[in-house]
Formats: C-alpha cells, sequence, structure tokens
C-alpha cells in the first residue's frame, strides 16, 4: 500500500484532529489535507492543479503555506497535524505566489476576452487575487512557442498555448480513465502535453469522455459548443442503462451542453462521450413534427385529432369488443413497447395492450439482450436484476468481467472498475476479443465464442476439487447442489481446454482468484446472454456465485450490465408476454384476479407471443396489427430480411418514435413522440435505481410524449367502443370509467405503485429528492442496495444450483463458412443510431460500418486494412471495410450493428435459446472475401 | 522482430526497465520506431504516451532513422555566440527538414547538440566523425553541394 493510500486508509479510523490555521482552530479527520480542510472551512488558498477527483500532485506550488517553523509547505501534498499552527496568507507567501503566478502568465496567452474559458479560468482568479500586475511581468515573457491548435477532436480544442502543464488532464486521464492517452512530453522550455508519437488527440487512444475538459482550470482544453447555457435542469441520462445524473444546460430552446451531476449515485459526475456530447438529436430538425399519414404510399403531415382518430378506429378492428377467453390468445394484435421510454409510458403500454386491445402480446426488446438473465437468474436465486450496486464494484476484491466490453457499453460503470483496479483488487477478463479492459487485468481469457458454459464449469469444478468453495453459505442458503456436482464431474478440464481454447492452468489460476480473492463481483452483459444457451451461461454464473457466497452481501454479487436506459423499468412495467407490473406471472390465478379487479376488465391467466414470436405471426398473417413505440426492430432483430418481410405483410402498423427510423418507413401511421428531454417521467437503471427525468426543453413541433399519445388514443378507442354499445343497447348510463384518462406521469406512476409491490413506497414526490432502488415496500423504506442478504426470492428461501451440459452454439463453421461473426457495440454509438448517428462528429471518432479481422484471416483471404470485402452468411450479405486487428482471434469476424448502410444483422442468427427466447445474435457462421 | 526478442529477454517487463531497454533498442535499431515503443508498452506496462514522455525527455533518444551521414550542429555557448542558430537554420534549409529529422532519402540527419568541446573552432558541427570549424552560411552550401533533397543523389 502507497504512502497516500495508508495515509488515506486512517480516514476510516475516523480520528479526528484540532490545528491552527491563520490563528483560529478547526477540526478534521485524520488524513484530510490542509487544501482540503481550507476549502472545507471556506478559507481560500490559491491554487491551480489542485482536483479533488484526483492525488494531489503539487505541480503548481501556488496553495505554498507557511507551518510554525516558518517554512513553506504545499498544501495539497500535506496532511493536518495534531497542533499544526499554519498560517495561509503571509507577505512572503503572497510574494511567492505572485512570482510563481507571473511567470505562468508571463508565457501564457493573452486573449482572455476572446476564450471561451474566460469566466471559468483559474488563472486569471489566481492573478486577481494576488493582484499581478502586467507591467511587471513583461520583464519574463519569453517568445511564445508556436504550438498550433489542435481542433481535431469533433468536440473539444486542445489549445495547448494556453496550457500551464499544471498535469491535471494527464493525471485524470491515467487515474480516473485509465486510459493514459496524453502525459508529459519534451523537457524544459519545450515541456508540453502530448499524445503518443506527439499527434492529434484525434489519433490517440483518447475516448473523448470530456472528463479533462471538464478538469483544465484554464482554457488549454475547452468543448467546442461555447454557449453558455442560462439554465440547467437536472435529469438522468438516456443512453444506457448507468443511469448517469446529469444537468442539461439550456438557452432559449437549445440544449447547449452537459454537466456531469456531482450527486449522482451512478456516475459521481463523470459522464462517457455520449453522456457528454450527445445531445443535439434532440434539437435535430429531422425530428418528427407532426403525424404522419401514409396515403398511396406517401407519408402526409396530418393533426393529432385525425390521426388519433384513424388509428383509433383501425385499431378497433383487431380488438374484441366483448371479452372472450379463447379468443384472447388469439389476438391478431400485437404491441412492441420500448426500453428507451419511461416507466409510466411502459405501464400504461402494457395496459393499453391487455386491457383495451384484449391481446396478451406485448414484448420488448429485453428479448433481445437480458431475456436469459431475467429468466435464468429467476430460476436460481429468485431475481433478474443485478444484486447490487454500481459504486460497490469499485469495493470488490475481484471481478469477473465476462461477456462484456464495458469500457465501450457502459463506460461510467468501466471508470468503477479501473478504481478497484488502481486500488488493488483483482481484475479477471473472460472474453473472445481483447478488449480494452484487458489493459488492466490480471488475467485476461480468451475464449472461443460460446463455449461460456463449459469455462464456467472448469473454474467450478476447480473451486470444488481444491476445497474453495464457502461451506458454511452452501449449506445454509442453497439448495440442489448433488445434481449439479455430478454434472460437473461429466467435464475434466482436459476436455475444457479442447473447447473453450483456454490453457487449463489460466482456467484453475481464474477460479482460485474468483474464489479466494473476495468479495468477488461478477460482471456481464451480451456475451452471456445472446446465445441458444444464453439461459445456461446465466446459470453457469449463478452456480459459480452461489459455490463461493459471493451473493448477498456488500460488494460481491451476480451482475447483469443491461443495455439501454430503461431496460431494467420496461421489464419491471410488465412490458413482457409472460408478467404484469412487478413480475407477478400472468399464470397466476391469484394475480390476475388482483389485476382484473383493480383495472376493472377481463384478463386471461396465458402468456402472450415473445417478440421474434410476434415477427414470425406477422409473416405468416396470424398477427393482423402491429403498435410499435420507439423501437426499431428492421436494424436490432436478427436476419432482418425477413423481419422487413414481416412487417410488410401487416395489414396495419402504426409506429411511435422520435425520427422516422427504417422500421417507421414501413408503417401506415406515425406519430411524433417527445424525447426525453421534453417529457417527464422515470428511468430505472440497471442497478434497480428508479430516478427521475424533468422537461428541459419545449417538445418540437406538435409532438407529444408517448404516454399522453397511449392515453389519449385510448380514450377515443374507449369512446368509440362506447357510442357502439350505446347504439346496440341504448344504455349510455352504465359506462365504466376509463382506464386511460391520465393528466400526467406522476398519475400513472402512482396507480402503477399501488399494485406493485417493489415500487409500492416510490413516488414522484420521494424521487424528486434521490432515486431509489428497489424493492422497496412501503414510504419508510430506503430502498435495497443489495439483494438476497437474508434469503433468496426463490420458492423455498433458498439459492438454486443447477446441473448444466454443455452445447455447442447453434451454428459452428463448415466448409462453406469457415469463420464466426460475433456482433457488438461501439463506444461512440448507440444501439440503431436513432440518436448518435444524428450527432455530427461521431462518425469521425470511428468509422461507421467496418469488420475486424485477424491478420492470419486477413492474410489467407488477401485482405488489407481498409478493404471493401463482402461478408456471406446463410442469410445474407452486406459490404464493409476491413480493419485487420490482433485483438480478434482467428476463425472470428466482429462487428457492431449501428450502422443502416451495413446491417450487420441481414447476416445474424434467429435460432433462439427454447428457455428465453433470445436469438443467438453473438454467433453466426460467415465467410468474408475481398471485393 | 526476432531481435526485440532477444532483448526483451534481458528485462523482467517491470516499469524500472524502461530506460535501460530503450537504450538497448536503441543501439540495436538506431532509433525507437513507434512500433518498438508499442511493443515496450505491452512488454512493460507502461502506457504508450508515458513511454514518448520519457524517450521525448532525454536527448539520446531518437524517433529517426539516423541518416548515412549524421550532422550534429554545436550550439554550446561559444557557437552560440558565433551564430549557431543561423547555421541549424541554415542547414535545415538546405535539408529541407527539422532539426532532430532524417532526409527522406535517408542520406542526412541533422541535430543540434550541446558542446562538442572545441570552442576555439566555434561555430562548429561534426559530420559523423568529423569537425567542421569556424561554419558560416558560404561554407554549408559547400558543404552541401549536389545535393538536391528533392532528386536523391547517386
Amino acid at each position: 500500500m502507497s504512502d497516500y493510500n495508508k495515509k488515506r486508509f486512517k480516514i476510516h479510523m475516523k480520528k479526528k484532529i484540532k490545528f491552527l490555521m491563520d490563528g483560529l482552530e478547526f477540526e478534521a479527520l485524520e488524513g484530510t489535507t490542509i487544501l482540503q480542510s481550507a476549502i472545507e472551512n471556506g478559507i481560500y488558498i490559491p491554487n491551480l492543479c489542485y482536483n479533488s477527483q484526483v492525488k494531489p500532485y503539487g505541480a503548481c506550488r501556488l496553495c505554498l503555506v507557511e507551518n510554525a517553523e516558518g517554512r513553506l509547505i504545499t498544501a495539497c501534498e500535506n496532511w493536518v497535524e495534531e497542533g499544526m499552527d499554519i498560517k495561509t496568507d503571509t507577505k512572503e507567501l503572497n510574494q511567492t505566489r505572485k512570482m510563481l503566478v507571473s511567470l505562468l502568465i508571463a508565457n501564457h496567452e493573452r486573449n482572455c476576452l476572446s476564450c471561451s474559458q474566460s469566466d471559468n479560468c483559474r488563472l486569471q482568479e489566481v492573478a486577481a487575487y494576488l493582484k499581478v500586475d502586467e507591467k511587471e511581468m513583461e520583464n519574463f515573457r519569453l517568445s511564445l512557442p508556436d504550438i498550433p491548435l489542435d481542433e481535431s477532436n469533433p468536440f473539444f480544442i486542445r489549445d495547448l498555448k494556453k496550457c500551464i502543464l499544471c498535469g491535471v488532464c494527464v493525471q485524470t486521464c491515467a487515474d480516473i480513465l485509465g486510459v493514459n492517452a496524453i502525459d508529459f512530453g519534451y523537457r524544459g522550455y519545450e515541456t508540453k502535453i502530448i499524445t503518443f508519437g506527439d499527434r492529434d488527440i484525434l489519433d490517440s487512444n483518447c475516448v473523448s469522455c470530456g472528463e479533462c475538459v471538464v478538469a483544465c482550470p484554464v482554457g488549454a482544453l475547452v468543448p467546442k459548443a461555447v454557449l453558455e447555457p442560462s439554465r440547467e435542469i437536472k435529469t438522468t441520462c438516456t443512453y444506457c442503462g448507468v443511469g448517469c445524473g446529469i444537468y442539461l444546460g439550456v438557452r432559449g430552446n437549445q440544449i447547449t451542453g452537459v454537466r456531469g451531476d456531482p450527486q449522482g449515485p451512478a456516475n459521481k459526475g463523470r459522464l462517457c462521450v455520449k453522456g457528454r456530447y450527445g445531445f443535439n438529436f434532440v434539437n435535430n430538425p429531422e425530428r418528427l413534427e407532426k403525424p404522419l399519414i401514409k396515403r398511396e404510399g406517401v407519408f402526409e403531415e396530418v393533426e393529432w385529432e385525425e390521426a388519433l382518430d384513424v388509428v383509433a378506429g383501425k385499431l378497433l378492428e383487431y380488438c374484441q369488443s366483448e371479452f372472450d377467453e379463447k379468443q384472447y390468445q388469439k389476438s391478431q394484435f400485437a404491441a412492441i413497447s420500448s426500453a428507451k421510454c419511461t416507466n409510466e409510458e411502459n405501464y400504461i403500454f402494457q395496459k393499453f395492450a391487455r386491457v383495451l386491445m384484449k391481446s396478451p402480446h406485448i414484448d420488448h426488446c429485453a428479448r433481445l439482450c437480458h431475456a436469459p438473465s431475467v429468466v435464468g437468474l429467476s430460476m436460481s436465486i429468485g431475481s433478474g436484476a443485478m444484486t447490487n450496486s454500481i459504486d460497490e464494484i469499485s469495493q470488490a476484491g475481484c471481478i469477473m468481467a465476462i461477456g462484456t466490453n464495458t469500457t465501450g457499453s457502459h463506460p461510467v460503470i468501466a471508470l468503477e472498475v479501473v478504481k478497484a483496479v488502481k486500488s488493488g483488487s483483482k481484475l479477471i477478463v473472460i472474453n473472445p476479443q481483447e478488449i480494452d479492459l484487458c489493459n488492466h487485468a490480471d488475467l485476461f481469457l480468451q475464449h472461443h465464442p460460446g463455449t461460456d458454459v463449459a469455462l464456467l464449469m472448469g473454474m467450478a469444478r476447480v473451486i470444488w476439487e481444491e476445497n474453495l468453495f464457502d461451506k458454511e453459505f452452501v449449506e445454509k442458503r442453497t439448495e440442489n447442489l448433488e445434481p449439479f456436482i455430478q454434472s460437473m464431474e461429466k467435464l475434466n478440464l482436459d476436455d475444457i481446454e479442447q473447447i473453450t481454447g483456454v490453457n487449463q492452468q489460466k482456467i484453475r489460476e481464474a477460479a482460485r482468484i474468483y474464489a479466494t480473492e473476495g468479495p468477488s463481483s461478477i460482471l456481464y452483459a451480451m456475451g452471456i446472454t445472446q446465445h441458444t444457451h444464453g439461459t445456461e451461461n446465466v446459470l453457469a454464473i449463478s452456480n459459480l456465485a452461489l459455490l463461493t457466497g459471493n451473493l448477498g452481501k456488500l460488494n460481491a454479487g451476480v451482475n447483469p450490465l443491461r443495455g439501454q436506459n430503461n431496460v431494467q423499468g420496461s421489464c419491471d412495467m410488465g412490458a413482457l408476454p409472460n408478467v404484469l407490473p412487478g413480475y407477478q406471472s400472468v399464470e397466476d390465478e391469484q394475480v390476475i384476479q388482483k389485476f382484473q379487479e383493480y383495472w376493472n376488465s377481463d384478463l386471461s391467466p396465458v402468456k402472450g407471443m415473445i417478440l421474434p414470436e410476434i415477427l414470425e405471426n406477422a409473416a405468416e398473417g396470424k398477427i393482423k396489427a402491429v403498435y410499435i413505440m420507439g423501437e426499431n426492430p428492421l436494424l436490432s432483430e436478427p436476419d432482418i430480411q425477413n423481419v422487413k418481410k414481416a412487417l410488410e405483410n401487416l395489414e396495419f402498423l402504426v409506429v411511435q418514435d422520435i425520427f422516422l427510423t427504417e422500421t417507421a418507413q414501413l408503417a401506415d401511421v406515425v406519430l411524433p413522440a417527445a424525447s426525453f428531454a421534453e417529457k417527464e417521467g422515470t428511468f430505472t437503471n440497471t442497478e434497480r435505481r428508479v430516478q427521475l427525468i424533468r422537461p428541459a426543453v419545449s417538445v418540437t413541433g406538435q409532438s407529444k410524449p408517448d404516454w399522453w399519445i397511449i392515453s389519449q388514443m385510448a380514450c377515443k378507442m374507449e369512446e368509440k367502443l362506447s357510442i357502439e354499445r350505446e347504439s346496440a343497447e341504448s344504455d349510455a348510463l352504465n359506462l365504466p370509467e376509463s382506464q386511460f384518462n391520465y393528466q400526467s406521469a406522476g398519475e400513472i406512476f402512482q396507480e402503477m405503485a399501488e399494485i406493485t409491490p417493489i415500487y409500492h413506497g416510490i413516488s414522484h414526490a420521494r424521487l424528486e429528492k434521490e432515486g431509489i432502488q428497489w424493492p422497496c415496500p412501503d414510504e419508510n423504506h430506503p430502498g435495497t442496495p443489495v439483494l438476497h442478504q437474508e434469503k433468496f426470492n426463490t420458492p423455498s428461501g433458498r439459492g438454486k444450483f443447477h446441473p448444466l451440459e454443455y452445447r455447442p452454439p447453434s451454428e459452428v463453421a463448415n466448409e462453406e463458412y469457415p469463420l464466426i461473426l460475433t456482433t457488438g457495440r461501439s463506444l461512440y454509438q448507440y444501439h440503431t443510431g436513432t440518436m448518435t448517428r444524428k450527432i455530427e462528429g461521431m462518425d469521425k471518432l470511428e468509422k461507421p460500418a467496418t469488420v475486424e479481422i485477424n491478420p492470419h484471416d486477413a492474410e489467407d483471404r488477401n485482405i488489407q486494412e481498409n478493404d471493401l470485402v463482402e461478408i456471406q452468411s446463410r442469410r445474407g450479405k452486406i459490404k464493409v471495410n476491413a480493419i485487420i486487428s490482433d485483438h480478434i482471434q482467428k476463425g472470428t469476424l466482429f462487428m457492431t450493428f449501428h450502422f443502416k448502410e451495413a446491417p450487420a444483422n441481414c447476416l445474424t442468427n434467429p435460432e433462439r435459446d427454447p428457455i428465453s427466447g433470445i436469438p443467438e445474435l453473438k454467433i453466426s457462421a460467415v465467410e468474408v472475401r475481398k471485393l | 522482430m526476432q531481435d526485440l526478442d532477444k532483448i526483451l529477454s534481458n528485462y523482467k517487463g517491470e516499469k524500472s526497465d524502461l530506460i535501460p531497454l530503450l537504450q538497448d533498442i536503441q543501439s540495436e535499431y538506431g532509433y525507437l520506431s513507434e512500433e518498438l515503443m508499442r511493443e515496450v508498452s505491452k512488454f512493460t506496462g507502461v502506457p504508450e504516451s508515458e513511454i514518448y514522455g520519457v524517450a521525448t525527455f532525454y536527448t539520446q533518444f531518437r524517433f529517426n532513422p539516423k541518416g548515412k551521414k549524421h550532422i550534429a550542429v554545436c550550439s554550446g555557448t561559444a557557437c552560440h555566440v558565433t551564430g549557431a542558430q543561423q547555421i541549424i537554420e541554415g542547414m535545415e534549409r538546405h535539408l529541407d527538414i527539422k532539426d532532430g529529422e532524417t532526409t527522406p532519402d535517408g542520406e542526412y540527419s541533422l541535430e543540434s547538440v550541446g558542446c562538442l568541446g572545441c570552442c576555439a573552432l566555434a561555430p562548429a558541427a561534426m559530420v559523423d566523425d568529423e569537425i567542421k570549424s569556424k561554419l558560416s552560411l558560404r561554407s554549408i552550401k559547400k558543404l552541401f553541394r549536389g545535393y538536391n533533397p528533392e532528386k536523391p543523389s547517386k
């Protein structure tokens, strides 16, 4: 442990010490620096290089203070000590400081008025405080070095003429990000901040997160968008499942920038490139402004009244006017909900499908991401969500990241991993690709795609054989151990080495680290789930955690990282065909009874179709009308040629979105929705934390929040139904009360919370203060950061081991298709690109539509870097540019699925996991050839 | 990369190996290419940017191969006051490269150095092992007579 950490560690011992500062007595915890305690007590000590996020560095020497012996010491690097007598402001100190700052300013470009950092500049602040005289400074002035402006990055400018070499950016990049894109280079007067090879920042390994831009005390690193906001609105980021707290800066009706919320529980002020620079899509001119109706193949803009009337009238044709249990399951209507929309919208949408359309067919894109987690973890531990919280990750003794490219897909969670490693935690990375996280790993296991079950069973076997399991935990809190052990013994490590391609010594080592360096936390994502044996992969993970007792305690757990901002929430809300809100099974008679009464409607205890089934039935003509809210299956589903056929085969398709997506173009009616920055509601992040979003700008054109559209649509349909009934029965007096007449998102949330036990104690009013992690059974409950502390949520209350058997993927390489294509996400794009492709600059950071190929495979096929190649699978072919990379193992290819110009999902395999229904998006057999 | 593996095999891959390792590589290859520095980064775990920072700090490391003829121009005190700066600039013009670079045809490399120790001959330079004394812009012209940086000489 370094001295720094030793001293930091003592903070936990909470020893308070007393000292004098400028003759006043103060108290501070041991391990606090002089500068920190001065800041806490409101005493200003001039400083430039201090940043609370990184270790004290002592570069600027401005925070000098005088101790009792009359020596000048830096306040940022020295800890307060008992009885210390510090002077922060003496003539000698200020003279020294003035000289130091004069030397800095003398070599600093002086164009303060036009500098965009002007009102934030710490150098100006210090100079004003010390009364620096410009004339005196002239003697120090050197001819300014001619360093050209680096404008290569689309989002920020590096102007090294203004750099004061405080090193905060270098430290931020190294210690917080673990990226190390920049460092000090050269010597003496020529010293400057350099990238590797002294190139433009764009050509370095910089990830454009902008943390250094925020940390820079002067104008050397400034964002390109320089409009100062006139107000800031606290809300939640809409990109991934991390759920970062943000402040949207707004001027007029324009979003000018984003600031990380230091109080955001998931991010503590930090953001990634999308979260910081990816919000121009809200004000994009391509946003849908009016409802569109397709007439003779052409979209026509219409008013809301007409659009609602048309859709309501048309949808009524597909809904039974009287409830008929037999017809319920045969409903010709299906609803596809969205993990991008709020909890309220998902709740009202599933209610719309079930109650008004009398159809059980509701699903959403969770089917394509964490369906196996929801199913698998429910089977083994009783709850399909992250068992622990994001800020516990950095405290874990061991982190095992399997099937997750965390730096790309959950960048802010990756920062927690980096933080853990920097403070001594062990990191095991298991991935078919050499991802960026490997730079920090103690152990990297590069297995063949789709062999996770074998690998994890091998680890379990080692833990069992070497007696490293948690006996007490296994005995007291688990069940079904025997069958699991028997299944494990079928595969020995030699076979496993053969199957996975990983040296068995490495498997042994990983098992030992995982079992003995606890608390151990497993992070996983699509690399585990998107397989025909996805559920088995998830079970293999929970088996391992159960065996080692890494569940139900702090800093450990099984942690599926959810992909979309609200995919956790939309599952919680019951936008799934088998469960109602709060994972209450549709097949449970009691649950159905409860909801029938609450919604005053008939329901039937049958499961609906899952998303791929909806599309198959649409292709066969059994599903005739589909209502899609905020999804773009035409890029996200596997085998999109068939998805297109299915959607074209529909009699009626309604798409509700913020842009005219590829899917929306096929619709009969397109309804313009408001974006996350224009409406109220809640998102539930991957750690089960329910957080508010707030309207920051007024809606674009005539677009409306999704909940408003569904609510209005439903009311319209109820109206039409009652008119029909009226004419049939001429009895208008017994109309049931409307189930959809909502005035606000808060009202919807309240209704939902009442009938959803895990959300019962949560309300918008409580969320105003802070996000709350479910389960939260009553209004005084603080929420639950760690699940399963007392017992598991299974029928017996015990965690259940599941015997497993290794099954190969549904497609394996053969002579015709000798390579395996695996798909994933890029840091710079988001899903089907509906939002990020609209952000100018993202394309500049990473070339769109490429395939990564191993040098050996490239050589065999005579493929050079950047060559145009054609990739063909059993389902289709696409053309892309090749990138040759040794991060990919021989025999595999990697593509992201964001790009409509070369949609990877033309190639992918729709074959499904029999338990959860997830398609095998990660593995398709392909061939590639040079064009 | 066989030679590199041989050099690396003498080290454990610790951070403290960095400078001796870079020295060994430079004496084997004559300079530090980016490719080689990347390999050193992988071997030692020291980030690429930090290696570049360390290597640019010391004048002993070069980042491009030496030319067939290597010119070291003295910029010590005596040479400085007798116009070493103009001499360097003059050579830069003649060779169409900057201080520290090598001509694209690999003929010449140019470097300004600290005192060569022959102050009486200022301004001075060394072309390979030979001292050129009392340089002037005219004598430089003579030095490069027949050399045209755009058309490689035979």
